[in-house]
């Protein structure tokens, strides 16, 4: 039975990397570039929803919707006067930027919330546990909404990408931006949008996070943010539903890992897992091995 | 001089300033001008000059990508600590032997490392190859955090855990787990730095100015171009890799003998980044620019202390504003007209005195 909860467990805990991890592989796809700040958009989004419910009294759906929307707009802010200047340089000083941006945005976290841990209130505190096989097997409410919500965003942004106009602009742009301005796309308002996407995503995978790990520091979002960049690499960067399973899988593996083996492995294991999986698929599980043309 | 090209001439430029460097701080350290927290970022200068350049290596020369470069120095820095504390508990007591011998096998130690990860990660390439050096960077990081290292008249024991750590009679402790090495005996010595920098500079522009250096660069802009003439990939990138970690580890031990506590959370993936953004702001490839980036940088947290708690800030914004202004478009042309205009001016004057 103790597996069954520790499966359990690495689902939902799989399913808040995959939700960040869609955030990286949108926007690498699109923008051929390792967004770095993502992981902080996560600490960003979590605050705003801490400070909604704690100071404001607000309910936590609000406060969901606050950091979604606090979120979508620094995300975009971010895009604009950081990375669209380098639109065409080189993706190592996109790299850089992201970096800085980073320890920008944890700097002012420090600045306005200061360095003590708060202790996050789970966004479903009034919701029960199920209780399973009498009792035997309990999940908590938080895994089933992270499940959940995983679940349908991984439908909405598969619908949305294949069928509205947005979405497939996305795509052309992510092949080939040049032959997609040529065909009348707006490459700049698509890369923003996405920005906004992923910059949201981060927004309740932070919510998700903190609701089940309840720790907020202004460094929260650093390790999730590297596991979740992992969790996209694992699947195939560029690729959703790769980064869906990656995530799912490289939660999997973390919660196994911390149960049988190691704690203070965990991550290593975690980290092997990766190295070996792109020895032997050099291009994460789902992506698309491109042969090179001379 | 004008025969010169232009790569003696940057390597001509590194040696003077850093032994200008030495000569001004060591004047200003006699002269007792110096406060006391710069003469402590003496030596971590040399470790970050030292750091930058070996990654320049990698990131500027093959062309690779590494996240995980701060792996290397902490294999360099326990390894080097292993090696001090053993002399010293077997009855040498010379610092300047402890400290060649420990610079020695931290070196030979990061290298067997550097081997280790590059034949698997020099198969991948781009995003993928960084994302692995992160990873390794990171195993690394946690299995020396689980390691437990003490030493008696048995010789050294490497264990798993705290209890099974048992020493006999006078042992010692090396490395305690997640608490680092501690009571770490502090030989490392600005001097012993600068030497090491030098050292470090003599052995890239050697490397990059050779045959093998121009057959590394060339698998760099090409692959398949270089692949088609006949090159061996892999043993160039390798060579290239391994170099970098070598080096990596010696800046490793400088920096641990540098504190009497070394952990090896302290050469996280922030470090490695660390580095990559002396690098990048250096200019790629520009070994010159490496170390200059590497000193200013490591200086301005500190320089920016007056600012309290906004020093991390304005240094990220520091960082972004540099990025955007070296690297943005339309800023470029400027620049280059600016330039143009500048060139055109000395050729100018270079005609007149020909004539």
């Amino acid at each position: 039975m103790s597996f069954l909860s520790y499966l359990i467990n690495g689902i939902s805990l799989g399913s808040v990397y995959a939700i960040i991890a869609l955030g990286y592989t949108m926007v690498y796809g699109i923008a051929k570039m390792l967004n770095f700040a993502h992981g902080d958009v996560i600490m960003v989004g979590a605050y705003i929803s801490y400070c909604v419910t704690e100071s404001l009294g607000l309910p936590p759906i609000v406060s969901v919707l606050a950091a979604m929307v606090v979120c979508t707009v620094l995300g975009m802010t971010i895009e604009r006067f950081a990375y669209k200047p380098l639109r065409s340089a080189t993706s190592l000083a996109v790299l850089i930027t992201a970096i800085g941006v980073s320890y920008l945005l944890q700097n002012l976290a420090l600045l306005i919330w200061g360095s003590t841990p708060r202790s996050f209130k789970s966004i479903v505190s009034n919701m029960n546990s199920v209780k399973l096989f009498d009792g035997r097997l309990t999940i908590s409410a938080e895994a089933i909404v992270t499940i959940i919500a995983c679940i349908v965003i991984m439908v909405a942004l598969t619908l949305f990408t294949s069928k509205t106009k947005m979405g497939k602009a996305m795509r052309a742009v992510s092949e080939d931006k040049g032959a997609a301005q040529l065909m009348g796309i707006n490459v700049n308002v698509t890369i923003s949008v996405t920005f906004a996407i992923g910059s949201a995503l981060a927004a309740i995978a932070g919510v998700l996070l903190c609701s089940a790990y309840p720790n907020l520091l202004p460094t929260t979002g650093s390790m999730p943010g590297i596991k979740a960049f992992t969790a996209a690499v694992l699947g195939g960067i560029g690729s959703i539903p790769g980064a869906m399973l990656g995530g799912i899988v490289l939660g999997i593996i973390e919660i196994f890992a911390k149960a049988y083996i190691s704690t203070q492995l965990a991550n290593a294991i975690v980290f092997a897992v990766l190295i070996i999986v792109l020895l032997v698929k050099p291009a994460g599980l789902l992506g698309k091995q491109i042969k090179e043309k001379v | 001089m004008k025969k010169l090209n232009k790569l003696t001439k940057n390597s001509f430029l590194s040696y003077g300033v850093v032994i200008a460097f030495y000569i001004v701080m060591q004047i200003l350290i006699g002269g007792g001008m110096v406060s006391n927290s710069l003469k402590g970022q003496l030596i971590p200068i040399c470790a970050y000059v030292i750091m930058a350049v070996s990654l320049n290596l990698t990131v500027g020369i093959l062309g690779d990508l590494s996240l995980g470069h701060a792996g290397f120095m902490s294999v360099g820095a326990f390894a080097g600590v292993i090696v001090s504390t053993t002399m010293r508990f077997n009855g040498i007591e010379s610092d300047i032997v402890r400290m060649i011998v420990a610079v020695i096998v931290g070196a030979l130690v990061a290298a067997v490392f550097g081997i280790l990860i590059g034949i698997p990660v020099l198969r991948l390439k781009g995003d993928y190859l960084a994302i692995v050096t992160l990873a390794f960077g990171e195993i690394i990081k946690d299995i020396l955090n689980c390691l437990y290292i003490g030493i008696d008249e048995g010789g050294l024991h490497f264990k798993g855990s705290a209890e099974k750590l048992v020493l006999g009679e006078g042992g010692k402790v090396i490395v305690n787990g997640p608490m680092g090495a501690t009571g770490v005996n502090k030989i490392s010595t600005f001097t012993a730095g600068i030497v090491l920098v030098l050292i470090t500079l003599f052995v890239v522009y050697n490397l990059t100015n050779s045959r093998t250096g121009r057959a590394i660069m060339s698998i760099r802009d090409n692959r398949i171009a270089a692949e088609s003439v006949g090159i061996n990939i892999t043993k160039y990138k390798l060579m290239a890799f391994v170099t970098s970690a070598a080096l990596a580890g010696c800046a490793g031990v400088l920096f641990g003998l540098n504190y009497s506590t070394v952990v090896a959370s302290k050469f996280n993936f922030n470090t490695s980044i660390l580095v990559l953004v002396f690098v990048v702001l250096g200019g790629m490839g520009n070994m010159f620019g490496s170390v200059i980036a590497a000193a200013m940088l490591t200086v301005l947290p500190e320089m920016l202390r007056e600012v309290g708690d906004y020093r991390m800030l304005a240094y990220a914004l520091v960082l972004i504003l540099v990025m955007i202004i070296t690297n943005n478009d339309t800023l470029k042309t400027y620049g280059d007209l600016i330039k143009e205009k500048f060139r055109f001016g000395k050729s100018e004057r270079k005609g007149a005195e020909a004539k």
